[in-house]
């Protein structure tokens, strides 16, 4: 038996904007190592999850801890975001004027104050770890183009790529293949795969092709708490979540 | 448009090429030409024309400030008139105080303090009767200001037009305060009547003309920190800020901190030009630290193309030469011309000037090498 440890728990967490809960007594937590997907209606609470896991928004109570015991309601984004935890955006978000290249060095994990990064070079083995994302995500031949002239397709797997290099333990991922074609969707789950070998990861996805295809436990999110959670198939037979939300979806299951 | 590498290799050398000549231009033969040269010469530059674009080149150094802040992190500031100003109100107490006793009313105060009864220097004034105390002070209380001010605006994350604005109201308070008599600076007269620095009388033609070469050389130095800056990785943070701060933000790293201190940088390059400024033109009134002004300044970067170092003493010194010419020539239509250039730019060449003369050059190798 191996002994699981937690990477992510969140207890009784309440977010609420003027009176309406966007999160209401959420309890959710992930193992290490785990490939986890995040599923729900629109409005269901998910990208404000991440908000709050990621520093964006503080809850108006629980708790939320990575790892053993490090409090992310105390930290501010940047400092969480060098704790461990990796954000990918809904739309890709890329800097556009740098080269691909230039956008994975500076999102390489290394000292981030602004003299360091006035005098300094950057060190040797950041150099190598650049190199084996740019090969991880197949962006090898386009280093040096202008990350601007990049597909939305490859601009999503450059942004999955800034966040892998940061070496977070757990990367959280927002809807990544919105917009892409099959064998870019494909390419994506074999990626998403690869990276959840040796890390934790969270993806938010509506696709339910492509959740199935990951292979991963699933939450389903909605008004703000998880109604069920398990494999893709004990999901699709819960009672409630095909009232509330695959109902209009049979099709695709 | 995408050329070739050995094209490209060609279009930077070019580039470097012509940015030497123009500083060698600037550093040493226009004093050359000026010194050398008879004044029935085709090709003497006078005394007044020198001048004149020492004014020009200190206004350069403001531009690359402004060029750092706006073109590469894409913040706009509408209140480097202040920064230029207290730069050049530190210089402007020096000279006053280096008057000594040889004003009008032969006080040992300066003259517009006789005429506001003043009866003993204001504690302020103190360290003003040193040089070398005046120039770090034109470069420490721009610096200690903006770093305050950023430190504020940046970590409240106040964004785009929201900064731009409160920059604006900086410089309008700040008018407002540099216009009053009792804080000492001289009102809306602001500080004149200069006579001499380090003892060297500033109506002397070798004295301008040192302060030329003073201004050319530290603009040359100016362009090579900020190109120091723009090339280091903290310069790929600044485009990178402009792109998306929230990237920036969930990277790692702390945008605001990156902000104050492009920010300080940029003042402590205006409050430098305006104490080369003061001596050469003789006057620092509140006129220069208003809306209008700062205003001016941005107008100068976009002419010459922001995002680019070299654009912005371009637009610098294009337009304030342009705007001596049409001054002198048809002062009633000055502003319209400054306008509606500003307007043409942004509608037809956002790159600006410098942007107009890459793509040209660009068109042009690419005929050459077909």
């Amino acid at each position: 038996m191996v002994v699981s440890k937690t990477i992510l728990f969140l207890e009784d967490v309440i977010v609420s904007f003027d009176g309406f809960k966007a999160l209401n007594n959420l309890n959710f937590s992930m193992d290490k190592g785990e490939l986890r997907c995040l599923i729900g209606p629109n409005g269901a609470g998910k990208s404000t999850l991440l908000d709050v896991v990621t520093g964006k928004v503080r809850p108006d109570q629980g708790r939320v801890i990575l790892g053993e015991n490090i409090d992310l309601t105390r930290l501010k984004e940047e400092e969480i975001a060098n704790t461990g935890v990796g954000r990918k955006f809904q739309t890709p978000t890329v800097f556009e004027t740098l080269t691909v290249r230039e956008n994975l060095e500076l999102s390489v994990k290394q000292n981030k104050r602004v003299m360091t990064m006035v005098f300094k070079s950057l060190k040797n083995n950041s150099l190598q770890s650049v190199d084996e994302t740019l090969e991880i995500i197949g962006l090898e031949e386009k280093q040096n183009n202008r990350s601007g002239l990049l597909a939305h397709g490859e601009k999503q797997w450059l942004e999955i790529g800034m966040v892998m290099v940061q070496n977070p333990e757990l990367l959280l991922i927002d809807e990544p293949v919105a917009g892409m074609t099959d064998t870019e969707t494909e390419k994506t789950a074999d990626l998403l795969r690869t990276i959840s070998e040796n890390r934790s990861v969270l993806v938010i996805e509506h696709d339910m092709k492509f959740v199935r295809e990951l292979e991963s436990r699933v939450t389903v999110l909605h008004e703000g708490s998880v109604i069920c959670e398990g494999s893709i198939d004990h999901i699709h037979n819960d009672p409630r979540v095909i009232e509330l939300y695959l109902g209009r979806e049979k099709k695709i299951a | 448009m995408q050329s070739f590498p050995i094209q490209q290799n060609i279009e930077k050398r070019i580039g470097k090429a012509t940015l030497l000549l123009f500083a060698f231009f600037f550093v040493f033969i226009m004093p050359f030409l000026n010194f050398f040269t008879s004044p029935e010469s085709f090709f003497h530059i006078s005394d007044f024309t020198l001048n004149l674009f020492g004014k020009f080149l200190s206004y350069a150094i403001l531009a690359l400030g402004i060029d750092l802040i706006w073109g590469f992190t894409g913040i706009l500031s509408l209140g480097h008139g202040v920064f230029f100003g207290l730069g050049g109100y530190c210089m402007g107490m020096y000279l006053s105080l280096a008057i000594g006793s040889s004003g009008v009313y032969q006080s040992k105060l300066p003259d517009f303090m006789v005429w506001n009864r003043v009866k003993e220097l204001p504690f302020f004034w103190e360290p003003f009767h040193s040089f070398p105390i005046t120039l770090l002070c034109a470069i420490l209380v721009p610096a200690i200001f903006a770093s305050l001010f950023g430190f504020l605006a940046f970590r409240t994350r106040v964004k785009g037009v929201y900064f731009a604005i409160i920059t604006q109201a900086l410089a309008l308070s700040a008018w407002l305060v540099f216009n009053r008599n009792e804080i000492n600076l001289g009102g809306t007269n602001g500080l004149t009547n200069f006579k001499k620095i380090l003892g060297f009388s500033l109506q002397d033609v070798e004295t301008q003309r040192f302060l030329y070469i003073a201004t050319a050389v530290t603009l040359c130095l100016a362009y090579m920190i900020c190109k120091y800056i723009v090339q280091s990785r903290a310069g790929k943070i600044l485009l990178a800020i402009r792109d998306s701060e929230n990237r920036v933000l969930y990277s790692g790293y702390t945008p605001s901190n990156y902000k104050v201190f492009v920010f300080a940088i940029s003042a402590v390059l205006a409050g430098i030009a305006g104490a080369l400024y003061v001596p050469q033109v003789g006057i620092i009134t509140p006129g220069k630290i208003g809306v209008l002004p700062s205003i001016e300044m941005v107008i100068w970067v976009a002419v010459g193309g922001r995002g680019t170092l070299s654009g912005a003493i371009l637009g610098a010194v294009s337009v304030n030469w342009m705007r001596s010419f049409l001054t002198s020539n048809y002062p009633d239509y000055w502003l319209y011309f400054l306008g509606g250039m500003f307007v043409l730019v942004v509608q037809f060449i956002p790159d600006g000037l410098i942007g107009l003369f890459k793509r040209s050059l660009k068109k042009i190798l690419s005929l050459i090498n077909r």
